[in-house]
């Protein structure tokens, strides 16, 4: 009995997750392969013909290798100001922490607001004398300045993820360390460095994984910027299977994101817990 | 004490004027950490002030440009008009409605799961741990489409069911990882007291733990919500004409005017600043640790 039990409470969570994750991903790999006769790769073919596809892939790796690296940097810097207690400390982490519970869909429509030909961006350009007619930020032949406003309105809506992982792990450092780094005349820089940064590792590592991860399911925040003028990788899927009604090359899409998200998780792993096991 | 301050008196007027630099050091390294906080809370809350105001100002004030900062005319009609339009009062029930669906479900079956894993030492513990994290990992996209082809074939394509079981997987794993924490901060004595005062198992389970947990359940039921309440490529991929209040907006986006999505963008915030002044105790150990 006292060996059976655990497994008693467990069942039902995986009952359901073998059945609402398990089998639609084999089914879902099934449907990218198969077709009515048998294997086929009709489905893969017919995806890297769309033009859509390649720019959807490249866009949503250069997101990635820009958003992340600077939700990072800004999420660290965020918990340094925390930790030096502020004034007020309490009211800019409630207003830093609000985009957690924002969804993508409304981070792109608020950003819409702000960066829309007629939005309040251009206004203050227009007002500033800056410009004569304001910038057409959202124009889809300007890939640049669409790839900035959806990287800035993914700067807005997910950093506060980060900055919560980073400030529990900040929180879980003794001070002890950073005194007695001080004590002995380590600059800020050196005391970064040297010992808050190590310290930050493991957090710092599942906070990449975790971004990456949801960075490359992002796709409301550029359809409510851009519509499908700047296309990620979900936002295909979602046009493929709503749009298209082609469900076999939708999870073809869906396929290729789980690789990427797979295979960023491994390289994560290992890259970033090398260093703990030298040390 | 007294005569140890007679000669730090006597040396008094000789010492050096004192060194502010260290002092104004200080104050400046304040000052920038405070101006450093306030451009980031702009930076946070700009867009939302500015996004309200844009929901509040009527459709004249709208097509102006240059726009000033304030509205020139104040009007509840794009509100009104988005909450009119066709489709956005059901869409606001079916979002409550799987919101609290999965809340209930994910906690019926999540925090039992939870608790066998704060509370028991078993073979295959660490498998289980590692095949949660995987769930967690599998992108959402990989599985909406198969499971919308299941839930054509079961019948319960484009119901609020349906997205509640979407929901419901999606929220389970990090259910089960934020219950297993909270159960653990219960204390074993507590339940072992019961349990020899003639308490069964699941009595002792059901009327000492369930009540000391309750905060933290309740924050982990706000946590699963607000993830349902966001939740879109799910929601949109398993419905058609039942659809939650951001599946409705996406779909709405291409024939929507400017005032229709300011205002959805408006009306899918407005919860978001109340969950989180309500979860702000909560924030960093839930976020932050638990679901690391």
């Amino acid at each position: 009995m006292r060996l059976r039990s655990p497994w008693l409470l467990l069942l039902p969570s995986i009952v359901l997750m073998l059945a609402l994750f398990g089998w639609p991903l084999v089914q879902g790999v099934l449907s990218a392969f198969t077709d009515d006769g048998g294997f086929t790769f009709a489905h893969w073919e017919r995806l890297f013909g769309d033009p859509y596809f390649l720019r959807a892939l490249r866009n949503t790796l250069l997101l990635i290798v820009i958003v992340v690296p600077v939700q990072v940097v800004l999420a660290v810097g965020m918990a340094l100001l925390m930790q030096a207690r502020p004034r007020f400390a309490s009211g800019h982490f409630y207003l830093w922490c609000v985009p957690l519970a924002i969804s993508e869909l409304a981070a792109g429509l608020v950003w819409l607001s702000i960066f829309d030909n007629r939005g309040y961006l251009n206004s203050l350009l227009v007002s500033l004398g800056l410009s004569e007619n304001g910038v057409q930020w959202l124009n889809y032949e300007n890939t640049t300045t669409m790839l900035l406003t959806v990287v800035i309105a993914e700067l807005w809506r997910a950093t506060s993820l980060v900055f919560v992982i980073v400030v529990a792990g900040v929180q879980m450092i003794p001070r002890e360390y950073d005194e007695a780094a001080q004590v002995f005349g380590a600059t800020f820089w050196q005391r970064l460095r040297h010992v808050t940064l190590p310290l930050l590792g493991p957090s710092l590592q599942v906070a990449l994984i975790l971004r990456t991860i949801l960075a490359l399911q992002a796709f409301a925040v550029a359809q409510a910027l851009t519509g499908r003028d700047f296309p990620l990788l979900v936002g295909e899927t979602y046009e493929w299977y709503v749009v298209l009604q082609n469900p076999a090359v939708a999870s073809a899409v869906a396929l290729v994101v789980l690789v990427i998200s797979l295979g960023t998780a491994v390289l994560y792993l290992r890259t970033v817990r090398q260093p703990e096991g030298v040390r | 004490m007294s005569t140890e301050t007679r000669p730090a008196e006597t040396t008094e007027r000789t010492l050096p004027p004192v060194d502010t630099a260290p002092l104004r050091r200080r104050r400046r390294q304040a000052a920038w950490v405070q101006a450093a906080c306030v451009a980031v809370t702009l930076f946070m809350a700009l867009p939302i002030v500015l996004i309200g105001l844009s929901a509040i100002s009527s459709r004249a004030a709208l097509a102006e440009f240059p726009k000033p900062f304030l509205p020139s005319e104040y009007s509840f009609d794009t509100l009104l008009a988005f909450f009119e339009a066709t489709g956005t009062v059901p869409a606001l029930g079916n979002s409550v409605l799987a919101g609290i669906y999965t809340v209930f479900w994910s906690l019926v079956v999540g925090a039992p799961a939870g608790y066998a894993l704060a509370r028991h030492a078993f073979r295959g513990k660490d498998a289980y741990q590692v095949f949660i994290l995987l769930v967690r990992a599998l992108p959402i996209v990989v599985l909406s489409v198969p499971l919308a082809t299941m839930f054509l074939r079961l019948d319960v394509y484009d119901t609020v069911f349906a997205v509640t079981l979407v929901h419901t997987t999606l929220a389970l794993p990090t259910t089960v990882l934020i219950t297993a924490s909270i159960f653990v901060s219960v204390p074993t004595d507590l339940e072992e007291a019961a349990q020899v005062f003639g308490c069964t198992r699941w009595q002792a389970a059901r009327k000492v733990v369930v009540p000391l947990a309750l905060p933290g359940l309740a924050a982990s039921s706000i946590f699963t919500f607000v993830l349902s309440w966001n939740e879109i490529l799910g929601a949109t991929v398993v419905t058609l004409g039942h659809r939650t209040l951001p599946a409705q907006v996406l779909t709405a986006l291409d024939e929507a005017s400017t005032a229709y999505r300011f205002a959805g963008g408006f009306a899918l915030i407005l919860p978001a600043l109340v969950f989180i002044a309500v979860m702000r105790r909560y924030l960093v150990n839930m976020w932050g640790t638990t679901l690391r």
